[in-house]
């Protein structure tokens, strides 16, 4: 892949009329032209849609005044109406009854914003914590009282990003691992970033701070019913900052420790599986599915992106001495978008991705990881 | 001392070259800008292709951040800045009865800096690695990570940086030093005020931002850590840094506006512009209160609440004197006697416009539902309901105001009349339906989105398509009117006062060798 922006004209013509047949033919029937905030399903959601909703009316009603008199004005006060222009052009009255009034209005908004302001950063009293990381372009949650942790990433499939095949109903907003939140519960996210800032939003949650590297941030949600809510980064990461989203599947507490359970239960077996000797097609088969996180960078086929992100095909990393491979890998390249993997990844995968990037792409140095070395480096 | 020999100078290229005319150096401003706004018109389009439909159609998705953060640096920098720099160097020294700028050799600089800096701009695009994909906000570590085409970011932006402080410090001086005499500062037109206020704005702030950058510059390169946390550095501070040059910017890009609106509205209502003594301190209040409320663009980095609340108090009042300028103008039309040339047509459209930017405004500073807007499509539509809304149509409405002055020929009325209603409905078009975007949910700066916003998507695409191509219309009415048309009397408008009415249309190389008498 070249660095050359523009697709091929072919690639376009068929796209693009791809995209017109689909418009006519489903693209009207889907558009709901939503004019609004999503419904809410939390307190403060419910607060906030109201205080919005309060401002809208309070602006609305000045807009429309002010401007009906100018209109007023407008058609009345014309030239060709034969209308003579007054001389008056100055009235202390006026400016001082239009400096106040404005101010009254603007207290009356104030104090309800600042009642719930106090109210969305007050974080005590919460009964479980989540920490969330942000990634390029992933997120990690950590559910610190329940021991259990993993990555999420789009499971939209590149085909239907590509127009190749019809787009699903939450197109760009589905994940692979949902975050499992249980309701009625006070939730307390813990926000920070691996690479650069992100942010996590989930609009019906109504909750939206920017996840930063090197600082964590607070916030807190009550989901009041059951359902699945969807959210996206908010804030511009990189390349991919469209296409990573949230999803949060509000369950009852039984069902929520139920699913905790099963995480663990997954978790107890990857341990057993890092334990094992692999072999190298079995490594290349697991190092290819978790390659899909490194080849947003480093290319599906490890060309890279010239000037930007290094390729890996023939690169003095994948096929120089092992050890320098994995530091990089677990260890990250300070100042550039190359993450540390460590916390990221298990044993399994990073061995089997090493083997996979020092076999793939041309690189047949046939060296071959095993889980065993990269524990021994943690 | 004879004056003859100033009238002779050099012609074809090296009069534009060597000119320290403030008149051919304000067509130069508005030459340049007229390209750089085309430049960016194009990547706006661009934009709206992709967003027309979701998938990814056209561009790769590195490429369409590129070409929204070059689209606003252009469109900030390279548009409607100079644009107005532009309208202050033709119409500040026939307004003040000056001859010329106080500083006519560093004039020349000022404006011979943007062409190069725009250039590397461009060029970052084809770099190793293509132009920053980051923002025009540049924020760290994501502008550390970037290629090449960051660091001719970085310098383009110095050159258009010192480009801007030349600029405002010969607006200043010849403002405080070439009035003519009896022109008191309370009697200068609004348009030489806000001018004023604005240069001091510039002045302020612009040193600010070229800090930022070299800041990004030596973390880039010279192993320093100011927005690395990983080395004790913290990426917020640029955050605080850039916004504090940031806010002052909006305004340094709407004020000059606030002075067109108020040089036109009493022509063309034939009533002296209400409340001149509040306008002057209305427009000082912004200038004053837009150094206290940068941190409202950050309310999501996580600020403690005491600092949430005192910038969301801060930032709501402002609506205060913008209400007020607003009131004036409405003041001022109200019992008048009014025609509708197109200029008027632009100014009225501005206001109204503007003051609908203005009240999304005021929703965006309210900290807790600010959280819900931020970084959705709604700033998106609020921002350009106050550039285009405000600044854009104020120069349009200038530009029309003063042109048969500059040309002596009147130009086209129905072409600047479709050319308004084309620009002002298809600019509604483009940015209304983003307000329901950000309000459903749709993040700005995204390639591609979701199913359910794609319908008002397909609006707002459709809107941006005319209204680029509406200013060909422009384009065409200009170069018409500048070759020829109808004679242009010395009062082009029956109600418009001031000095630069006082001079023969065209307005001659050079005017007021002697300075009028002001009464």
């Amino acid at each position: 892949m070249s660095i050359n922006p523009l697709k091929s004209l072919r690639g376009v013509v068929v796209r693009v009329s791809a995209g017109m047949s689909l418009l006519l033919v489903s693209g009207l029937v889907r558009a709901d032209y939503a004019l609004n905030f999503q419904r809410p399903v939390t307190e403060i959601g419910r607060d906030l849609y109201g205080l919005h909703m309060m401002i809208v009316w309070i602006i609305t009603v000045i807009f429309v005044g002010v401007f009906s008199v100018m209109f007023y004005s407008v058609f009345k006060h014309r030239k060709s109406r034969g209308h003579k222009a007054a001389t008056f052009h100055e009235s202390t009255t006026m400016e001082v009854v239009w400096t106040i009034i404005p101010f009254v209005i603007l207290l009356a908004m104030a104090i309800p914003s600042t009642a719930t302001l106090i109210k969305m950063d007050d974080v005590s009293g919460s009964e479980m914590t989540v920490k969330i990381t942000g990634y390029q372009w992933k997120w990690k949650y950590d559910y610190l009282d329940h021991d259990v942790s993993f990555m999420s990433t789009l499971s939209t499939p590149q085909e239907q990003i590509n127009n190749e095949a019809e787009k699903g109903e939450n197109y760009l907003l589905e994940v692979d691992n949902e975050v499992v939140l249980p309701v009625g519960k006070k939730i307390r996210f813990l926000l920070t970033a691996a690479d650069v800032i992100h942010a996590w939003w989930v609009p019906q949650l109504a909750v939206k701070k920017d996840a930063i590297p090197g600082f964590i941030n607070e916030m807190w949600t009550k989901i009041d019913e059951p359902g699945t809510y969807r959210g996206q980064c908010a804030e511009l990461c990189g390349k991919d900052h469209g296409f990573m989203p949230i999803v949060v599947k509000a369950v009852s507490e039984e069902d929520f420790n139920t699913w905790v359970n099963e995480q663990k239960a997954t978790q107890i077996a990857a341990v057993a599986a890092a334990g094992k000797t692999w072999s190298k097609d079995e490594l290349m088969r697991k190092g290819e599915k978790v390659y899909a996180q490194c080849s947003a960078c480093h290319g599906a086929t490890g060309q890279g992106v010239p000037g930007v992100f290094p390729g890996l095909a023939g690169s003095k990393i994948a096929t120089g001495p092992v050890a320098d491979h994995l530091q990089i890998v677990m260890g990250g390249k300070p100042n550039t978008a190359m993450q540390a993997y460590t916390a990221q990844l298990n044993d399994v995968d990073i061995a089997a991705v090493v083997t996979y990037e020092r076999n793939a792409f041309g690189n047949d140095t046939g060296d071959v990881v095993q889980p065993a070395d990269v524990k021994a480096l943690r | 001392m004879s004056t003859d020999h100033h009238e002779e100078h050099p012609k074809g290229l090296s009069r534009w070259l060597f000119t320290t005319n403030h008149k051919d150096i304000g067509t130069l401003y508005l030459w340049f800008c007229f390209i750089m706004a085309v430049v960016g018109g194009i990547m706006s389009l661009v934009i709206r292709s992709e967003l027309w439909q979701p998938g990814m159609q056209i561009v790769e998705p590195r490429f369409f951040n590129q070409m929204t953060t070059l689209h606003g640096l252009i469109m900030v920098f390279g548009f409607v800045m100079p644009a107005f720099v532009g309208l202050a160097n033709w119409q500040l020294p026939m307004m003040i009865g000056a001859p010329d700028m106080a500083l006519p050799r560093m004039n020349n600089w000022s404006f011979w800096l943007l062409p190069p800096a725009a250039t590397l701009l461009v060029l970052s695009l084809f770099a190793p690695g293509g132009a920053p994909g980051a923002g025009w906000t540049l924020y760290p570590p994501l502008t550390v990570h970037e290629g090449m085409g960051m660091d001719f970011t970085i310098l383009s932006v110095h050159m258009l940086g010192i480009s801007s402080i030349l600029g405002s410090i010969n607006i200043i001086a010849t403002i405080l030093n070439m009035r003519a005499p009896g022109m008191t500062l309370m009697k200068m037109p609004m348009f030489a005020w806000s001018w004023l206020i604005t240069a001091f704005l510039l002045l302020a702030t612009i040193p600010v931002l070229a800090g930022a950058v070299t800041m990004l510059l030596t973390d880039r390169h010279f192993g320093t850590s100011f927005f690395d946390a990983a080395g004790g550095g913290d990426p917020v501070l640029f955050q605080h840094i850039f916004w504090f040059f940031g806010h002052p910017e909006v305004y340094i890009l709407v004020l000059p506006a606030f002075g067109v609106f108020s040089q036109i509205i009493p022509t063309f209502a034939r009533k002296p512009l209400f409340g001149y003594t509040s306008m002057v301190f209305a427009t000082a209040t912004i200038a004053f209160l837009s150094f206290i409320v940068w941190a409202h663009h950050m309310y999501t980095v996580g600020m403690p609440m005491t600092g949430e609340l005192f910038f969301m108090y801060a930032t709501m009042l402002i609506a205060v004197p913008t209400g007020v300028k607003v009131f004036n103008w409405v003041a001022t039309m109200w019992r008048g006697s009014m025609t509708f040339e197109t200029p008027m047509l632009w100014a009225i459209g501005g206001v109204f416009t503007f003051t609908m930017g203005g009240i999304t405004g005021l929703m965006l500073s309210i900290t807790p539902v600010d959280f819900q807007y931020h970084d959705t499509y709604f700033i998106v539509a609020h921002f350009h309901y106050t550039i285009i809304g405000g600044s854009v149509l104020a120069i349009f409405a200038a530009i029309y105001y003063w042109l048969p002055k500059w040309t002596g020929h009147m130009f086209s009325e129905p072409l600047g009349k479709l050319h308004f209603w084309l620009t002002l409905i298809s600019f509604n078009l483009t940015f209304f339906p983003q307000h329901f975007l950000g309000l459903a949910g749709m993040p700005r700066r995204i390639p591609d989105y979701a199913l359910q916003f794609t319908g008002f998507n397909e609006v707002s695409t459709i809107g941006a398509f005319m209204v680029i191509f509406a200013q060909l219309i422009f384009f065409y009415l200009v170069i018409k009117c500048i070759r020829g048309g109808e004679k242009a009397a010395d009062q082009v408008w029956e109600g418009a006062e001031g000095l630069e009415w006082a001079v023969p249309s065209p307005a001659p190389y050079h005017t007021f060798a002697t300075p009028p008498q002001v009464r």
